[in-house]
């Protein structure tokens, strides 16, 4: 009799909605006593919200503060034809990564990290993407870009088994902020475990006259893009106990890691993000600045924005954008940005820009 | 003369050693052998947590969890309604199978909101909790003490001594009255008994699930029932008169520890709201134990130091009850002391009704039998139309 009392009402839906006035009575008194005082302990447990600990980089063979600014621009030469072609190489492995302190997660990973290498090429250049397959399962990279069906990566000998390797060949085009993943099925697992990174393409000014100046401060290498402070966030989770509902969410895989080691910038050069999503069971993510707003190119494939003055976007899965900033007339200090959604922020997606 | 006696011990020892040795050659075996090498290849670790306590403190919640599985599990993360959240372990290791920690979370609850805990392992592995409904645990003060031992007396004593002073009423029954009475016994038992399990068995889902508490609950009811009855026969007679009823008094005194355990856990874990409606409820319901006691001493006169000792035997452990339950309560603890309870009644329900049967041969009257089951009858009904009275 007693437990049939007490499943009453441990559903509290079900014991509120019962009319029994008398026993309720002195619960809400007291409620209303504790309510006050759990006011006090929000105030002074705001930092409580954290992952405990520190994710030991070394071993994970990639650090988060690197991945930002790590561009792989491959190797440029020259072919018979005159063409500038760039040259990439890379891996899939099977790699246990650890996503949050002493969370570890069995990832399939291209050249070893999560997310992979950030290529970076110059608009109309002809790329060439050695892949090789050193993983369990059948994979593959399918671009998003302009291309041929024979190099989607979805079929033939696009999809690389085990131990096999192909080279992609594609054009650079359209310029824009891109990304790449292995299309092999299924597509959610093969995406989820870590198969995908940044694609940039940066705009050739020779093709955009009206506009070379906005080129020219996209394309790596010129003194108009080194003017800028460029960094790429790649939006994932990771589902760790396969519920198909992710865990762990972040920035460049490693929960709260921007939070534990803010990213600093200067306050002197504007800022640019190459922000994609990549985060799978989740419809969508999205990317908020504090005390600041924003300019934001969607795709990246436009030199004027597609959104002026935002201080929020969202992406929905496979979407990614430019977005342009300044701190330039802040006082210094420490900007938090994090997905809009509470849940994704905090459990891992929460980071911190240093103002200097 | 000794060498027989020499060789006879070591043919006992060698009789003893060979089955043992035997048994090491098997275990040698499997181990070289490995017959599961095939199946166990790249399993993930055998994890298991269970979380036997979780409870609200002033500056936020506290959980007590167990690990379970074959593999020590290491806590990686802990998050609180989907967000993660600082902790402290003690101690702070892996846990093997059996291992117990104490986790602390400064987490800024609501009162009156519930709250999910989520663990996290190093392999991403969740285990899930969840505190109904937050509030204040009551602080451990002599108070609390004082107002628990109140509510134990009202739920258990009380009622207890006023069942008790049925006596001069069950004696005007006669004997086909007294029949009636302990039929009626019978009948009130077997739903204690019924209830009793049910609550072990209850506890027992929630406890590790490496004590394999829903067995234990069976075995120890068994073993505490076969035990009771042979102290009860050791005089090599059927128990009668006073010993029945001091066993009654200890059976039903067992019974109400457990009820007391549950209400002290249930007032300061916050799930539960006990209204003074729902003490007054159970003080009904329980009236019928004191029934029950008197109902083998009709025939005696026993003084009124004999009758409160009773009223104490069976009512009072609703007191510590409900002191252990509020402030050091496991779920596979309670699950036995269910057990021992059940096993206590069934052993007075066997003396009870083997007394009532005996009453009832004396009569040799046909009438007997149907006044027997009509006393279990209503003794069945009465515990279940006034357990109605408990509910919210």
């Amino acid at each position: 009799m007693l437990s049939r009392f007490l499943q009453t009402v441990s559903n509290r839906r079900a014991f509120l909605g019962a009319s029994a006035a008398l026993p309720l009575a002195p619960l809400v008194a007291g409620n209303a006593l504790a309510q006050s005082n759990s006011a006090v302990h929000a105030a002074t447990h705001f930092d409580g919200m954290t992952t405990v600990g520190n994710v030991d980089h070394e071993r994970n063979g990639f650090d988060p503060n690197e991945i930002l600014t790590d561009w792989d621009t491959g190797t440029l030469s020259v072919d018979a034809e005159g063409r500038r072609v760039r040259s990439f190489d890379i891996t899939a492995v099977d790699i246990e990564i650890e996503i949050a302190p002493g969370i570890f997660f069995p990832a399939w990973a291209y050249n070893g990290r999560v997310p992979g290498p950030t290529l970076r090429a110059k608009e109309g250049e002809w790329l060439k993407v050695n892949f090789t397959n050193a993983g369990s399962h059948t994979h593959s990279i399918h671009f998003h870009g302009i291309h041929s069906a024979r190099m989607d990566g979805v079929s033939g000998p696009g999809l690389v088994a085990p131990g096999d390797s192909f080279t992609y060949e594609i054009p650079a085009l359209p310029f824009g902020c891109h990304l790449y993943h292995c299309h092999t099925t299924p597509l959610k697992r093969h995406i989820h475990k870590g198969l995908y990174g940044g694609f940039i393409i940066d705009p050739d000014p020779e093709r955009h006259p009206d506009e070379a100046e906005a080129a020219r401060g996209r394309l790596l290498g010129t003194p108009e893009n080194d003017r800028w402070q460029e960094m790429v966030m790649v939006m994932n989770g990771f589902d760790t106990n396969f519920d198909d509902e992710n865990e762990v969410y972040a920035v460049n895989s490693i929960a709260h890691e921007y939070m534990k080691r803010p990213i600093t910038v200067s306050r002197d050069l504007p800022i640019r993000v190459y922000l994609m999503n990549l985060t799978e069971f989740d419809p969508i993510n999205s990317f908020h600045i504090h005390g600041n707003f924003f300019d934001y190119y969607d795709h990246g494939t436009t030199l004027t924005p597609t959104l002026k003055t935002v201080d929020t976007i969202m992406q929905c899965q496979g979407q990614r954008g430019i977005i342009e900033m300044s701190f330039a007339d802040h006082e210094p200090g420490q900007y938090m940005f994090h997905a809009h959604q509470s849940e994704f922020a905090e459990l891992g997606w929460m980071s911190v820009f240093e103002v200097v | 003369m000794t060498t027989p006696a020499t060789s006879t011990s070591s043919n006992s020892a060698l009789a003893f050693g060979l089955p043992v040795f035997l048994l090491a050659l098997v275990a040698l075996a499997v181990t070289i052998f490995d017959p599961l090498a095939r199946f166990g290849g790249g399993l993930p670790p055998d994890e298991g947590l269970a979380i036997e306590r979780g409870w609200t403190v002033s500056n936020g919640i506290e959980v007590q969890v167990r690990g379970e599985g074959r593999d020590p599990l290491r806590i990686a993360q802990v998050q609180v309604d989907g967000a993660y959240w600082m902790f402290k372990q003690t101690p702070d290791k892996p846990l093997n199978q059996f291992e117990s920690a104490q986790i602390e979370i400064p987490y800024p609850w609501v009162a009156g909101d519930a709250h999910h805990i989520t663990f996290v392992t190093s392999t991403g592995t969740t285990f899930d909790y969840s505190i109904d409904v937050a509030r204040s645990e009551t602080p451990f003060s002599l108070g609390t003490m004082f107002d628990l031992a109140l509510i134990g007396l009202f739920v258990g004593f009380v009622p207890v001594a006023l069942g008790l002073a049925a006596l001069p009423v069950l004696r005007r029954l006669g004997r086909e009255g007294m029949v009636f009475t302990m039929a009626l016994t019978v009948g009130l038992l077997a739903y204690l008994l019924v209830d009793t399990l049910a609550e072990g068995l209850e506890l027992a889902s929630e406890s590790a699930s490496v004590f394999q508490t829903d067995v234990l609950v069976w075995a120890v009811a068994a073993l505490t029932f076969a035990l009771l009855m042979v102290i009860g026969r050791i005089g090599g007679r059927p128990t009668s008169g006073m010993a029945l009823a001091t066993w009654l008094a200890i059976g039903i005194g067992l019974h109400n520890f457990g009820e007391g355990l549950s209400i002290g856990s249930a007032l300061t874990l916050g799930n539960a709201a006990l209204g003074s409606l729902l003490i007054v409820g159970f003080t009904v319901h329980n009236l019928t134990e004191g029934v029950a006691i008197a109902a083998p001493l009709t025939r005696l006169r026993p003084s009124h130091f004999a009758l409160f000792g009773f009223a104490l035997i069976a009512g009072v452990p609703a007191v510590f009850g409900a002191w252990v339950g509020a402030f050091a309560f496991l779920p596979h603890w309670g699950a036995v002391f269910f057990a021992i309870a059940a096993g206590a009644i069934l052993q007075v329900m066997v003396e009870v009704a083997r007394f009532a049967h005996s009453l009832a041969k004396e009569g040799a009257e046909p009438l007997a039998n149907g006044t027997a089951f009509a006393g279990f009858g209503v003794g069945v009904l009465a515990m279940y139309a006034t357990a109605f009275l408990i509910q919210v």
